[in-house]
C-alpha cells in the first residue's frame, strides 16, 4: 500500500512538473506583459505554442546527424528526470535516493553538453555562438552551484536533497550567514541557467544577443516544441529548488496523508506565482548585460557561494 | 602461483619484443606482433583479475637475478594487482587496436619491438619489491616509451618532444633514486620490507616526500612538472599515445602511493595540503591549457594534466584524514582516487584512439581542420561521443562516480582539525568544481569542432571509416565506461582490497544495497545509482519520442540551413576551436596566461580585412623553464672550447684536475 502511494506521488510529481511549467512561463510572460501595460499572450499560450509546434513538419538542415534528431529527446528527458527529484508538493519522493543533488546538478549538465553538441552539428555560425556561450556561462555557473551544494550538504549532513529540505523545515536551522550567502548566489545561478534577463533574453530577436536561442535556431517542428518545452521545466525546476530549500513550508513530509500532499500542492502553486511575479518585476528593472559582463556576475556568485561554504568549514566545531 | 605466472607473461613479453626486431620488417609481422601482445595482455588482465579478488597475504617471489648480493624481489599485493589490471587493460586495448592501426606505420621496425617492452616494463614496475627492481622497471618503462616518442623522428616537434621528455624523466628517476637511498638509510636496505620497517625522522620523511612528487609527479604529469608531457604523449603513434596518457601516468600514480601511503610510514597532516594543492593547480590548468590548445592530441594530454590532479586531490584528503585518524574518510577518499585511475585509463585510451583514428583517416591533427566526421567516420564517432561524455565527468558515465566520490569525502573534511587544511580543502572543491565544469566545455568543443559541422579542409572532407580492429577496440572501450557508470558498486567493491592493503580499512560494502545503489558512507549521507538514472533518461526520451510518433506524426524534410536567413556555403564561417574557446580566454587568459588581443581595423573605405591577433603566455614554461635552459645552453657554449684543446692542454688538465682533487682528499681528511 505503502509503495503504490508512493508510485503515485512520483509519478504525479513527474506529471506535475511537465505539465506545470508550460503555465509558469505563460503567467511569468503576462505578469510581464502587466507591467509594461500590455494585456499580453492569454496564460495558456505556451500550450498552444507546444501544439502548434507539434502540428508542423521538421525541416531539418541538410548536413544534420543522428545527434541533432536525438538531442531534443536526450536533453528533454534529462531535464526531466532531474526536475522530478525535486520536491515540488512533497519531500517523500520514491527515486530521490536515486540521484542526489550534486547528480541532479550533474544531470543538467549532460542535458547541456548534449544540446551545445546539437548547436554545432549543422555547422552554421549562430549555432557555434550560442554553443560557445552557452558552455561558458555553465562553465562558471556549475562550479558555483556546487560551491551552494556544499554549503546545504555540510548544514543538513547530506547531499540529498529529500533530506536537505526536512531539514530546512525543521527546527535545527536558524538564521545563518551561510544561508543568506547561498540564496543570493543560488538567485544569480537559477537566473543564468535558466537563461533570463540579464543573463541572456529569451524574447530577443537580436541575433548577437542570443545565448539560447541561437543554439536552437536550426530546430523546427517537435524538435522545437521539446526544446522549448525544457526550457520551461529547466526554469521551473530551479523556481522549485529554490521554493523547497529556502521556503521550505507547506511541502508535505514522507509518509503524511492525501491531504498534505493537496495542501502541499496548493501552497507550490502559490510559490511558483509568487516567484514568477518576483521574477517578472526583477526583469523589468534591470538591462540585459553585455555578454562578456556575464562571467563578473556568475564570478559573484561563485564567490558568494564559495564564501558560504567556507565559513562552515571554519565555524565547524568537533 | 599467481605472482610466478604474472613474471612469465612480463618475460612472454620481453620475448615477443625480441621476436619483433626479427619479423616486425614483414607485412604480416606487425598484425602478428600485436595479436600475441593482446593475448598475453588478456593472460596478465585475468592472472591481475584473480590476484585482486583473491583473498590472502601478499605473494613474494625472489629472482637470482641483478645484483649479485640483493637478487630481485616481486611482491603482489592487492594494490600491485589493481594497477596491473589497470595496465594490462589498456595493454589489451592498444595491441587490439594497434593490429589495424599498426599498418600506418612508416616504418614499423622502430614502433614493434619496443611497444611489448613497454608493456612488459610497466607491468614490472608494481611488482618491484625493492629499490633497485624499481628502478630498473620504472627506467625501463621510460627509455621504452622515449623510444616510441621518437619513433617518428623527421619532425622538428618530435625531436624536441624526445629531448625534453628524456631530460625531464632522467631528473625523475635521479628524484627517485635519493628517495629510496634516504628511505633505505645509512644500513642501505634496499628491500621495501625493510623500509616498511624502518621509521624515518620527520624531516627525511618530508625530504623522501618532496622528491616522490618530484619523481612520480613529473611522470604523473603534475603541474608544474609536466612540461614534456603534451609534447611528447602526441608525437608516439596513437596507441602508445593512448598507453603514455591512459597507462604509464597511473604507474607513476601507483610509485606515489607505494612510496608515500606505504613505505614511508604514518602521514603528517601538511603533506595533505602539498599533495592537494599541486592536484588543484593541476586540474585547472591542464584543463584551461587543453581549452585553448588546438592539435587534437595535445588537448587529449592536456586533458591527462588535470585528470592526473583529480586524482592526487583524491590522494591528498586520503593522507589528511589519515594523519587525523579518520580512517573510514580516508578510505572513501582514495576509493575516488582509485577509481579514477582505472575510469580515466579507460576514457583516455578511447579518445587517444579515436584521435588516431581521425588522423588516420584525414592524415591531420589540427582541429581547425576538421569537421563533420560524425558522417563519414559514424562508428569512430559513437565511440567518441562516449568518451567525451565520460571525460567532462557528466552522468551515466564512469568518471562522474569517481568525481561525484570525491565531492562526498571533500564533505567530510570539515571535521578535519587543522585550520591549513580547513582553509584549503573548500578552495580545492571549488576548484575541481570548476575543472570538472571546463572540461565539459573543452570536450564540447572537441566533439564539436571535429566531429559535427561542414569539413573545413578536402582533408576532413575525404575522410573515411577506420578498420574493424581499431574500432571495436574504441566500442569496447565505451562500453566498459559506460558499464562502470551504470553499475560503479562491482568496481567500488572490488577496490576494498587494495584500499585495505595500504589504509587497513575499506569502504562498506555496495552491493548489499538494494538496486545496486552506491552509498560511500550512510545512505542518509547521499546516494547514487547510475542504473536507475540511466534506465528513467532512457525511459523518459523512449517514452516522450513514442507519445509524439503516435499523436503528432508530422513528416521531415531536408532543407538548407536557415542560419537566421543568411546561409553561408562557406565552412569557413563556422566557429572555430580557437573561437570557442574565446569566452574562457577572456575571463581566465589575462591573469594566469597574460593574453592580449589586439585587433588592427583598416581605415575606413579600405578593403584590407582586419586581424584580430591573440598573445599569450606559458607563465610557467617561461618563468621556470626557459631561465634553466637558457643556463645549460649558456654553460654548453662556454665549455664548447674545451672541445678544440691540444694534447698538451689536456695533459696539463688532467694533471691539474688530480692534483685539485688530491688536495681535497687531504684537507678532508
Amino acid at each position: 500500500m505503502a509503495l503504490i502511494r508512493d508510485v503515485a506521488a512520483q509519478g504525479a510529481q513527474m506529471l506535475l512538473v511537465v505539465g506545470a511549467a508550460p503555465l509558469a512561463t505563460g503567467f511569468l510572460r503576462k505578469c510581464k506583459a502587466r507591467l509594461t501595460r500590455r494585456r499580453g499572450a492569454p496564460v495558456l499560450q505556451p500550450y498552444r505554442d507546444l501544439l502548434r509546434l507539434l502540428r508542423k513538419d521538421v525541416v531539418l538542415a541538410e548536413n544534420a546527424s543522428w545527434l541533432f534528431r536525438a538531442a531534443p529527446y536526450l536533453v528533454f528527458a534529462a531535464t526531466w528526470v532531474a526536475a522530478a527529484l525535486v520536491p515540488t508538493f512533497g519531500s517523500g519522493l520514491l527515486f530521490s535516493w536515486s540521484a542526489d543533488l550534486i547528480a541532479i546538478v550533474a544531470l543538467l549538465g549532460s542535458a547541456r553538453f548534449f544540446l551545445a553538441l546539437a548547436g554545432m552539428d549543422v555547422g552554421t555560425a549562430f549555432g557555434g555562438i550560442g554553443a560557445s556561450r552557452e558552455m561558458m556561462i555553465g562553465s562558471l555557473a556549475e562550479p558555483a552551484m556546487l560551491m551552494i551544494i556544499f554549503s546545504l550538504a555540510l548544514l543538513a549532513g547530506s547531499t540529498q536533497l529529500s533530506l536537505i529540505a526536512a531539514y530546512m523545515q525543521s527546527s535545527a536551522v536558524g538564521l545563518r550567514v551561510t544561508l543568506g550567502l547561498a540564496l543570493a548566489a543560488l538567485l544569480m545561478v537559477a537566473i543564468a541557467e535558466s537563461g533570463r534577463i540579464p543573463v541572456d533574453n529569451p524574447a530577443t530577436h537580436l541575433e548577437l544577443t542570443m545565448v539560447h536561442e541561437a543554439m536552437v535556431l536550426e530546430y523546427s517542428g517537435r524538435h522545437l516544441a521539446l526544446i522549448e518545452l525544457t526550457a520551461w521545466l529547466k526554469l521551473l525546476l530551479y523556481l522549485s529548488l529554490i521554493a523547497c530549500v529556502f521556503v521550505p513550508w507547506g511541502v508535505a513530509p514522507p509518509g503524511s496523508g492525501l491531504l498534505a500532499h493537496v495542501a502541499g500542492a496548493g501552497l507550490y502553486a502559490g510559490k511558483i506565482a509568487l516567484a514568477c511575479a518576483l521574477l517578472a518585476v526583477f526583469e523589468m528593472t534591470i538591462a540585459k548585460m553585455r555578454v562578456f559582463r556575464v562571467p563578473n556576475f556568475l564570478g559573484a556568485a561563485l564567490m558568494l557561494g564559495f564564501l558560504g561554504a567556507m565559513l562552515l568549514f571554519v565555524s565547524r566545531i568537533i | 602461483m599467481l605472482i610466478g605466472s604474472l613474471l612469465l607473461g612480463i618475460g612472454a613479453l620481453l620475448g615477443l619484443s625480441v621476436l619483433a626486431l626479427l619479423v616486425g620488417g614483414r607485412h604480416w609481422g606487425t598484425p602478428l606482433i600485436y595479436a600475441a601482445g593482446l593475448a598475453l595482455s588478456l593472460g596478465l588482465l585475468a592472472l591481475a583479475g584473480a590476484a585482486l579478488l583473491r583473498d590472502g597475504p601478499a605473494q613474494t617471489l625472489v629472482l637470482p637475478l641483478g645484483l649479485p648480493w640483493i637478487g630481485m624481489h616481486f611482491r603482489l599485493d592487492a594494490l600491485a594487482a589493481f594497477f596491473l589490471v589497470v595496465v594490462n587493460l589498456g595493454g589489451a586495448g592498444a595491441c587490439l587496436y594497434g593490429i589495424g592501426y599498426g599498418r600506418h606505420a612508416a616504418e614499423p621496425l622502430r614502433v614493434l619491438p619496443f611497444v611489448p617492452a613497454f608493456l612488459a616494463g610497466m607491468n614490472l614496475v608494481p611488482l618491484a619489491d625493492d629499490a633497485f627492481t624499481f628502478l630498473v622497471a620504472w627506467e625501463f618503462m621510460s627509455l621504452a616509451s622515449w623510444v616510441l616518442v621518437v619513433a617518428e623522428h623527421r619532425g622538428a616537434d618530435n625531436v624536441e618532444a624526445g629531448y625534453i621528455y628524456l631530460a625531464m624523466a632522467a631528473l625523475g628517476t635521479f628524484a627517485l633514486l635519493l628517495a629510496f637511498g634516504l628511505l633505505a638509510g645509512p644500513a642501505g636496505g634496499y628491500a621495501f620490507a625493510s623500509m616498511r620497517a624502518a621509521h624515518v625522522t620527520p624531516l627525511v620523511a618530508a625530504a623522501v616526500l618532496g622528491l616522490v612528487l618530484f619523481g612520480a609527479g613529473a611522470k604523473a604529469g603534475l603541474v608544474p612538472l609536466h612540461v614534456w608531457l603534451p609534447r611528447a604523449h602526441p608525437v608516439a603513434p596513437s596507441h602508445v599515445s593512448a598507453l603514455m596518457s591512459g597507462v604509464m601516468t597511473k604507474v607513476a600514480i601507483y610509485a606515489v602511493i607505494r612510496i608515500v601511503f606505504d613505505l614511508l610510514g604514518p602521514p603528517v597532516w601538511w603533506w595533505g595540503i602539498v599533495v592537494m594543492g599541486f592536484g588543484g593547480a593541476s586540474a585547472l590548468m591542464g584543463i584551461l591549457y587543453a581549452l585553448f590548445e588546438t592539435d587534437l592530441k595535445r588537448v587529449l594530454a592536456y586533458s591527462t594534466i588535470e585528470n592526473v590532479g583529480f586524482v592526487f586531490v583524491g590522494l591528498g584528503l586520503a593522507l589528511a584524514f589519515r594523519a587525523d585518524g579518520m580512517a573510514a574518510a580516508a578510505a572513501l577518499a582514495l576509493t575516488a582516487a582509485l577509481l579514477h585511475v582505472l575510469n580515466h585509463a579507460l576514457l583516455k585510451s578511447l579518445l587517444f584512439y579515436g584521435a588516431g583514428a581521425v588522423l588516420g583517416a584525414s592524415g591531420i591533427r589540427d582541429m581547425e581542420r576538421m569537421g563533420g566526421l560524425i558522417h563519414r567516420m559514424p562508428v569512430t564517432a559513437v565511440a567518441v561521443l562516449g568518451g567525451a561524455i565520460g571525460l567532462s565527468a557528466l552522468p551515466p558515465f564512469n568518471a562522474f562516480v569517481s568525481e561525484w566520490l570525491t565531492f562526498q569525502a571533500i564533505l567530510l573534511s570539515p571535521a578535519l582539525p587543522q585550520w591549513g587544511l580547513k582553509l584549503l580543502v573548500p578552495a580545492v572543491g571549488a576548484l575541481l568544481a570548476l575543472a570538472a565544469a571546463l572540461a565539459a566545455t573543452c570536450f564540447v568543443r572537441l566533439y564539436g569542432i571535429v566531429f559535427l559541422g561542414r569539413p573545413r579542409s578536402d582533408a576532413a572532407a575525404g575522410a573515411h571509416e577506420t578498420d574493424p580492429f581499431s574500432a571495436a577496440a574504441m566500442l569496447i572501450f565505451a562500453g566498459l565506461a559506460l558499464l562502470l557508470g551504470v553499475v560503479p558498486g562491482f568496481a567500488l567493491d572490488a577496490l576494498g582490497a587494495p584500499v585495505a592493503a595500504v589504509l587497513g580499512v575499506h569502504m562498506p560494502a555496495e552491493l548489499r544495497l538494494p538496486w545496486l545503489s552506491i552509498a560511500p558512507l550512510a545512505a542518509s549521507r547521499g546516494t547514487y545509482n547510475g542504473l536507475l538514472v540511466c534506465l528513467f533518461i532512457a525511459g523518459s526520451a523512449a517514452l516522450v519520442a513514442a507519445a509524439i510518433r503516435l499523436f503528432a506524426p508530422r513528416r521531415t524534410t531536408r532543407g538548407p540551413a536557415w542560419d537566421c536567413g543568411f546561409p553561408d556555403p562557406s565552412p569557413a564561417l563556422q566557429y572555430s576551436a580557437a573561437g570557442f574557446a574565446e569566452p574562457i580566454r577572456r575571463v581566465f587568459g589575462p591573469t594566469l596566461f597574460r593574453s592580449r588581443t589586439s585587433v588592427r581595423m583598416p581605415p575606413p573605405g579600405e578593403t584590407r580585412p582586419a586581424r584580430l591577433v591573440v598573445h599569450s603566455h606559458d607563465l610557467i614554461w617561461e618563468t621556470l623553464y626557459a631561465p634553466v635552459a637558457g643556463l645549460v645552453a649558456a654553460a654548453s657554449t662556454r665549455l664548447n672550447v674545451m672541445q678544440f684543446l691540444t694534447i698538451r692542454r689536456y695533459l696539463s688538465l688532467v694533471f691539474a684536475v688530480l692534483v685539485i682533487l688530491l688536495l681535497v682528499l687531504a684537507l678532508w681528511r
